[in-house]
């Protein structure tokens, strides 16, 4: 049990110009689950192996409760890491895979079998206890890799996207697991991903991350309803949020000639993101040219073009949609960015305007 | 097709166990019998008394070699080799895999150039090592210098290298140190490679000749290699070669070599069939 504050962190790799990650700050509480979620090379993993102790820190500081780290071993640093292809010793039983770590720090035998038995009750791992790593099917195996992690009671749990190496349906099952297990635990849990889905259902707090450096720290469903940039607003949710190219003329919002609605913001140009949930198809309104449609079930996607700007609609009708449809935007759910930098930009959208309002 | 097929395994099979039998049934008969009638196939009835001979018989200028204590020198040079090979290849390439220091691949390569150069090219110069360091006429002059080896630490490397790393960093974590990895991980982990490495050492050390004749001038250190040589030697007069005693020798020669195949084979296969990294 323990928090954990990274401050300024940052890595750059011996002959590479840029750095990997640069100037992290965040502070976990203790107990939090933090996901730390982006696409692959944006320095997730790297910062998640620096706090871990298996990358050298280049730059600033990391305490794991009220230790500074920085120059500690990874097995002076209380944590334990659950690995995505799980790194269990292939020549051992399930027994010593989960024995080892506290065996090599002098636990008695009798304590030994004590936790072992524990993490195996919990972890529904008793049958198996005898098996080696090989006779086991990929969700025993990674019930296994976090058995090993449980009995050590560390401070922190780390995960390095655990559970990317699982079918579709047990990712789902052991994505609820991990989730119980840590909250009943209570160890703070630091967990990366590059499925905004698991970021999402998973976390306490999410960290964006884009190109080594934190794009929003937040709780998923802030991050979700206000993101930060461009990048969070794209790589948030399914299906992602559109953005399109939109400017301001003398206080209106003006898309593909129609205005959407009435703002407090100078001329020029904007980006507009649109979630496609919150739109929906409407008698009149915003005019979509449909190129395709992806069946859902429960609902469907509808994908078109305006004024040839890519734009996605979540609709739940069963009815046939027709090659030309009009989309109602609501004025309170837009987000505006801005177009150079990509930041949002909090700008006051007042008053609701008919949006088939032509100028 | 299929009798066609048998019939091109069967003569491989008579093509090379032919030679084997043969050398089995002609130590079964007595030297006289060879040297008139030739090689044979079907046993004869000098069996004990030529195996007896072979192993208890003290020959030689001093009278003190038998063939137990040939068969002894040649387990102790074939299984010092294999260990010692082994172990010194495995140390050498943890070094080079796990470990970061300057030159490590000039370094690698560097011992894999000398896989070019065969013992005889060095033969003089290490006898001469040898011979300074008073260590002629010893075990230890007869293993040591034969030790480092190029193709142990090449395949020790290729295997080291093909182990996860996560494996290494999980290790880390669960506290082992350098020390700690590699007994209680890697050296488990390496069990196939190590028997085939053995199967390879074992059979290059038992199999030594010009070394172990360069080496050693005491008859207390004769192999069985240098056993069955001496004992065609003897054209002394109109003496008959003791052809049944090479014979047996050159059986008995084989059977601890075999002996290794089909052990280590077990387990090579065992270790090749099992892992799943």
């Amino acid at each position: 049990m323990a928090h954990i504050t990274l401050k300024d962190v940052s890595k750059t790799y011996s002959g590479s110009a840029h750095s990997a990650v640069s100037g992290v700050d965040i502070a976990i509480q203790d107990g939090e689950f933090i996901v730390l979620v982006g696409p692959s090379g944006c320095g997730k993993s790297t910062l998640l192996r620096m706090v871990a102790g298996l990358e050298a820190i280049s730059g600033g500081q990391v305490h794991i409760g009220d230790r500074l780290v920085n120059d500690l071993d990874p097995a002076e640093r209380d944590i334990a890491m659950v690995f995505q292809n799980y790194a269990l010793y292939p020549h051992m039983t399930v027994r010593d895979n989960m024995a080892y770590g506290l065996k090599n720090r002098g636990a008695s035998r009798q304590e030994l079998a004590q936790r072992v038995q524990e993490a195996a009750t919990l972890l529904e791992l008793g049958p198996y206890l005898d098996r080696k790593p090989r006779a086991l099917s990929g969700g025993q195996r990674q019930r296994v890799a976090m058995g090993r992690a449980i009995v050590r009671q560390p401070a922190a749990f780390l995960f390095d996207e655990p559970l990317s190496n699982l079918d579709a349906k047990l990712r789902v099952t052991m994505r609820m697991e991990i989730r119980k297990l840590q909250k009943r635990l209570g160890t703070t849990a630091l967990y990366v991903t590059h499925d905004q889905l698991e970021a999402m259902t998973l976390a306490d707090r999410l960290v964006v991350l884009n190109g080594g450096q934190i794009e929003q720290i937040g709780a998923p469903l802030e991050v979700y309803r206000t993101p930060a940039s461009t990048f969070v607003a794209s790589f948030i949710g399914a299906p992602a949020m559109s953005l399109l190219d939109a400017h301001v003329e003398s206080g209106r919002l003006v898309l593909a000639g129609h205005q959407v609605a009435r703002v407090h913001a100078g001329d020029g140009p904007l980006t507009l993101g649109l979630r496609a949930e919150d739109l929906r198809i409407a008698p009149q309104g915003l005019p979509m040219d449909v190129e395709f449609i992806e069946e859902l079930g429960a609902q469907r996607v509808v994908y078109g073009l305006v004024d040839g700007q890519r734009l996605a609609v979540v609709e739940t009708g069963a009815k046939s949609i027709s090659q030309r449809v009009h989309i109602a935007i609501d004025p309170q759910r837009l987000h505006l960015f801005d177009t150079v930098s990509g930041r949002r930009r909090d700008i006051v959208v007042e008053q609701q305007i008919p949006s088939h309002a032509h100028l | 097709m299929k009798p066609f097929d048998h019939l091109v395994l069967i003569l491989g099979v008579i093509f090379l166990c032919l030679p084997v039998v043969m050398a089995l049934m002609s130590s079964t008969h007595a030297a006289i019998d060879i040297h008139t009638n030739g090689l044979s196939l079907l046993p004869g009835g000098d069996a004990m008394a030529t195996y007896g001979k072979v192993l208890t018989h003290r020959g030689g200028f001093t009278g003190d070699v038998t063939g137990l204590l040939m068969l002894r020198n040649s387990l102790i040079l074939g299984l010092g080799f294999a260990i010692g090979k082994i172990v010194l290849s495995m140390m050498a390439a943890y070094a080079l895999v796990y470990f970061r220091f300057r030159f490590a691949t000039a370094l690698f390569w560097m011992i894999f150039t000398t896989l070019l150069l065969p013992l005889e090219v060095r033969i003089m110069p290490s006898y001469q090592v040898m011979a300074q360091l008073h260590l002629l006429n010893t075990y230890s002059g007869l293993i040591i210098p034969l030790l480092a080896s190029a193709t142990g630490t090449f395949f020790f490397r290729q295997f080291f290298r093909s182990v996860p790393d996560e494996l290494l960093e999980a290790a880390r974590i669960d506290g082992a140190g350098p020390v700690k990895f590699f007994i209680d991980i890697l050296i488990p982990l390496s069990k196939t490679m190590m028997s085939a490495i053995f199967i390879i050492m074992f059979i290059y050390g038992w199999n030594q000749y010009l070394w172990p004749l360069l080496m050693t001038t005491d008859e207390s250190f004769y192999t069985l290699m240098r056993g069955i040589k001496s004992i065609l030697q003897v054209w002394i007069g109109s003496q008959i070669p003791d052809y049944n005693e090479a014979f047996a020798l050159a059986v008995l020669a084989m059977i601890p070599p075999v002996a290794v195949v089909v052990v280590f084979q077990r387990m090579f296969i065992k270790g090749l069939t099992e892992s799943d990294k």
